[in-house]
């Protein structure tokens, strides 16, 4: 709860210091405030039972860690911000504003325990991401990025609210409990309820891109500066996640007969989707678009095999998906802002040049192709187990399918860096994003070696 | 705790040759690496106790308790002849590999201590995650090896021959996880595994797909079509780890996690997979005949010979299992040995073309000699080390069929036939332009030869030390599993 006052607070705090043009202290003040939070949030482990704010917000351990690993990725995120925003425009202070905003929004998506709160959360944060989405204004796909995601997101917003409204004609609450006891002590429920549970699942399925309501991911991550699709990708798809968890975890697990086959074919057909068209890219940028399409059916693993451990699952799936899409997209950044190009050829010959970032975005594509000792193959072992445990063998199967077809992009960027010798010019590494790289891909590593610290924390 | 030292010691090694990058002096760093394992494991080896059919040195450490997973390890009979055969094996490769020079040494050296760490890992596994880990950790860094300093197809064959592997490991995968889950405690453990009592379906399922991992590795017709062409492209120290160590993988795999922990599966299947290797035998060995490229000779040649160790893992009985395992070190140090002359050949004569050769022998006695060594050991003449191996593959299968054995048995005819035929074409008849220049082996060539050689007969002569490590573990095994097949039939 102090973490979600003190990013909000901070976010006004960074307006003000922008106003007073001290743009030497943005991201310093920026990174201060968010470590505050990240603390705070920490401390709070344990400690409120009970939901809050007349039933509006629970602070379980739930929410903590969902709001701790997404601080903190945001916290990476902006490390790698340094001297990006200058180059856009001179309104600096308010895209970090935006940001926080966006952080402030997520938090309340993965803490909500009345879907009024949830909706608030989801618009705080995309409002932030539809003007993020757009910065670079004279920029045709950026421009293009901004438009398509802002209709997109209002129109799920839309099956979202519809969802809820019916819910509510249903069960008379808008409460996560009081709609879990309806659901329970009704034995043939109205319609109204299946209805509403169709629609906020296409909802929540069009916010986190998975297939069929993905349309507008490639294009959104596309269009957007890279440090927004770093940002969208990472942070904005794990609180998504745990929005979407949080509700079936708490509010429609007694109905699960009703909606697991319909998460089952949007799991598999993300798989095949994402997996299947990321092969044909020939651009990193949008490879790693549909890759995030196929990541989202692995993470909807956890949903269909729904139990008390599911929220470890997405947790760790989370955090290895979010460590690993960092080291790409600060790849990504690097190359696209000293060569202009991002296409798998501007990538040959990087390891002679560049070891140390060829050596780094090595470790993030083995993870995210799932290869062992890894922190991604962690998250899809536990996916796997997990779903195999409630007997969905096949889904289990198409996913190992896909996993084997995934490596076909994952590691076209391997190689091109060490199997493709071509002379190219040393690519400049500022001293953050050393820092950064260097930070996840040990954190790639040691989640794969050592789980356990990560595995049993919800 | 030793098992611990055993397993990373080479990993360290990694770590150190690999801060030496460019510098020349890695390869001689790795070569003291390697023969420190080696006097790790014949330390293991001089207090290991081949009486006693509990894995021994073990380590249990609870590493993921919320799945049931524990770092264990340990050293059985079965294990030990594999640890050798690595340990023993890394230092020959790495001093074969000195008259080459791969650009950027530290890591080419480096991922080979790396690769050695994972086979180590596999071949001491206790329980099924660590096994699986194991198993990709091997594959990783051969792939590097092959996909950086391979031949000029190497792209396209290397990405081939990884999604072969990894296809068949993560179905693997589904398996363990699907017997970790059917196990009381819901543990990875093997003994565990060797316990948990499932139907006979299941059990063929998990049968096929540990199987399939094991056949891509191994390879068992019809799941070969990657390793000829890997075998050419790879450097020719990345082709001697993959047939002498890393195919051992699927073999020992089929050993230790196939048979004992789905006796019922390989009940149904086992002719079926018999089968498979017999016909993988013949078909190998008819293609060897009329390859010309020496490499994808030996590469054809090594699916027949591991097509025969394979017919004997999968009738399993004593004198076959005996067979497979000490036919595994043989092959082990014979197509390690062919791979390195094929590279003294080709680095000289710049082809592997066999048509172009001829007449070696005359410019060079001293590899002739040696080359006519290891060859009479890979077509099992009496007294070479092949011979022991074959011999007792082919009892324990008559032992089963007699038609099988019979038709196995025939790779031995074929095998003379076109090693023979290849010795002839490049070391016999008259010398010619290319060859006429032919200098004979030297230095760390004779060396490597020389061990290899003295090694060949020294096991063809007096093979029952090794026979003798193995043979407590594979007898237990043995019974177990026809217990097992008799029990849990009478019990579903």
């Amino acid at each position: 709860m102090n973490a979600l006052i003190t990013i909000s607070l901070l976010a006004l705090f960074i307006l003000y210091l922008g106003l007073f043009k001290a743009y030497k202290a943005l991201l310093p003040v920026t990174l201060l405030g968010l470590a505050g939070a990240f603390a705070l949030a920490v401390s709070e482990w344990n400690s409120f039972p009970t939901p809050i704010f007349s039933n509006m917000m629970l602070f379980d351990n739930f929410a903590i860690a969902f709001s701790g690993i997404t601080i903190f990725t945001t916290f990476l995120v902006l490390l790698l911000s340094k001297g990006y925003f200058e180059r856009i425009s001179s309104n600096v202070a308010e895209y970090y504003a935006l940001i926080l905003f966006a952080l402030a929004g997520i938090v309340l998506m993965v803490s909500y325990h009345n879907l009024s709160m949830l909706f608030i959360g989801i618009e705080i944060m995309s409002v932030s991401l539809y003007i993020l989405a757009g910065i670079k204004k004279r920029d045709f796909s950026s421009n293009e990025a901004a438009l398509k995601y802002f209709l997109m997101g209002a129109f799920s917003t839309g099956f979202l609210l519809f969802g809820v409204a019916l819910l509510y004609g249903a069960s008379g609450s808008f409460d996560l409990e009081g709609i879990r006891n309806y659901i329970v002590s009704t034995p043939k429920p109205s319609a109204l309820l299946y209805t509403g549970i169709i629609l906020i699942l296409i909802g929540l399925c069009f916010k986190v891109g998975a297939a069929p309501f993905h349309f507008w991911t490639p294009d959104v991550y596309e269009g957007s500066p890279s440090l927004i699709t770093a940002f969208m990708s990472t942070v904005v798809k794990t609180a998504g996640f745990a929005a979407f968890l949080r509700i079936m975890l708490n509010c429609f697990a007694p109905k699960q007969e009703f909606w697991i086959p319909v998460l089952v074919t949007i799991a598999a057909l993300s798989l095949l989707i994402g997996n299947v068209t990321a092969v044909y890219q020939q651009h990193f940028k949008r490879m790693l678009a549909y890759s995030s399409i196929s990541h989202a059916g692995y993470m909807l693993f956890c949903v269909i095999a729904l139990d008390g451990s599911s929220d470890n699952a997405l947790f760790v799936y989370a955090a290895s998906y979010s460590v690993a899409s960092i080291i790409a997209f600060g790849v990504l950044i690097i190359l696209q802002r000293q060569t202009g190009n991002d296409s798998f050829d501007s990538f040959n010959g990087l390891s002679k040049k560049n070891p140390f970032l060829a050596f780094t975005l090595t470790i993030a594509m083995l993870s995210l192709a799932g290869i062992p000792l890894t922190a991604g193959f962690v998250g899809k072992f536990m996916m796997f187990t997990r779903t195999l445990a409630t007997y969905h063998t096949y889904l289990v199967v198409f996913a190992v399918v896909n996993a084997v077809i995934a490596i076909f992009y994952y590691f076209r960027v391997i190689v091109a860096m060490y199997f493709k010798p071509e002379e190219r010019t040393e690519l400049i590494v500022p001293a953050y994003y050393k820092i950064v790289l260097a930070f996840s891909a040990v954190a790639t590593i040691l989640m794969g070696i050592y789980p356990h610290f990560i595995a049993g924390l919800i | 705790m030793e098992i611990l030292l055993l397993i990373f010691l080479p990993l360290a090694g990694a770590l150190i040759a690999s801060l030496f990058g460019k510098s020349r002096n890695a390869k001689i760093v790795a070569f003291i690496w390697s023969l420190l394992s080696l006097g790790v494991s014949v330390y293991l080896l001089s207090v290991f106790n081949p009486d006693s059919v509990a894995p021994q040195f073990e380590y249990d450490y609870p590493w993921f308790l919320e799945f049931g997973i524990r770092f264990q390890a340990g050293i059985d009979g079965i294990s030990m002849l594999l640890v050798l055969l690595t340990n023993g094996l890394i230092p020959l490769i790495i001093l074969s590999s000195f008259k080459h020079d791969y650009k950027n040494p530290g890591a080419f050296y480096g991922l080979i201590l790396f690769m050695q760490s994972g086979l180590l890992l596999v071949f001491t596994a206790l329980d099924g995650f660590l096994f699986y880990l194991g198993w990709e950790a091997a594959l990783i860094p051969i792939y590097f090896i092959c996909g950086i300093w391979g031949g000029e197809n190497r792209i396209r064959v290397n990405m081939k021959f990884f999604i072969y592997t990894v296809f068949g490991s993560l179905i693997m995968l589904l398996a363990i996880i699907y017997m970790a889950y059917h196990t009381p405690g819901q543990s990875f453990g093997l003994q565990a595994f060797y316990n948990a009592s499932i139907s006979p379906t299941a059990q063929g399922w998990v049968f096929l797909a540990f199987f399939l991992a094991f056949a891509i590795k191994m390879p068992v017709f019809p799941f070969h079509t990657w390793q000829p062409d890997t075998y050419t492209e790879a450097p020719t120290t990345g082709t001697m780890l993959l047939a002498g160590i890393m195919l051992k993988m699927g073999v020992y795999g089929a050993i230790r996690w196939l048979i004992p922990v789905v006796p019922l599966g390989y009940n149904q299947w086992g002719p079926w997979v018999l089968m498979l290797s017999i016909v993988g035998i013949v078909y190998a060995s008819i293609i060897a005949f009329t390859q010309k490229d020496i490499k994808r000779l030996i590469a054809y040649s090594s699916i027949a010979h591991v097509g025969l160790i394979a017919a004997g893992v999968f009738v399993w009985n004593v004198q076959s299992l005996q067979g497979a395992m000490i036919q595994m070190i043989n092959h082990g140090i014979n197509v390690f040995a062919l791979f390195f002359v094929a590279d003294i050949i080709t680095r000289r004569l710049e082809t592997r073309d066999s048509s172009k050769m001829g007449g070696i022998a005359s410019v060079s006695p001293q590899l002739a000699i040696t080359f006519l060594v290891v060859i009479l050991g890979t077509i099992a003449l009496p007294l070479t080390n092949g011979f022991i191996g074959e011999y007792l593959l082919l009892l324990g299968l008559s032992q089963y069929n007699l038609y099988a054995s019979v038709i196995a048995g025939l790779t031995i005819i074929f095998g003379a036939v076109y090693m023979l035929r290849m010795y002839q074409r490049i070391m016999l008849g008259e010398t010619n332009e290319l060859t006429l220049t032919f200098k004979d082996i030297d230095g760390t060539e004779k060396l490597v030869l020389g061990i290899v050689c003295v090694l060949i007969i020294v096991i063809g002569v007096y093979p029952n030390p090794i026979l003798h490590i193995s043979e407590a573990a594979v007898k237990t095994l043995v019974q177990t599993v026809e217990a097992r097949i008799n029990g849990l039939s009478t019990t579903f």
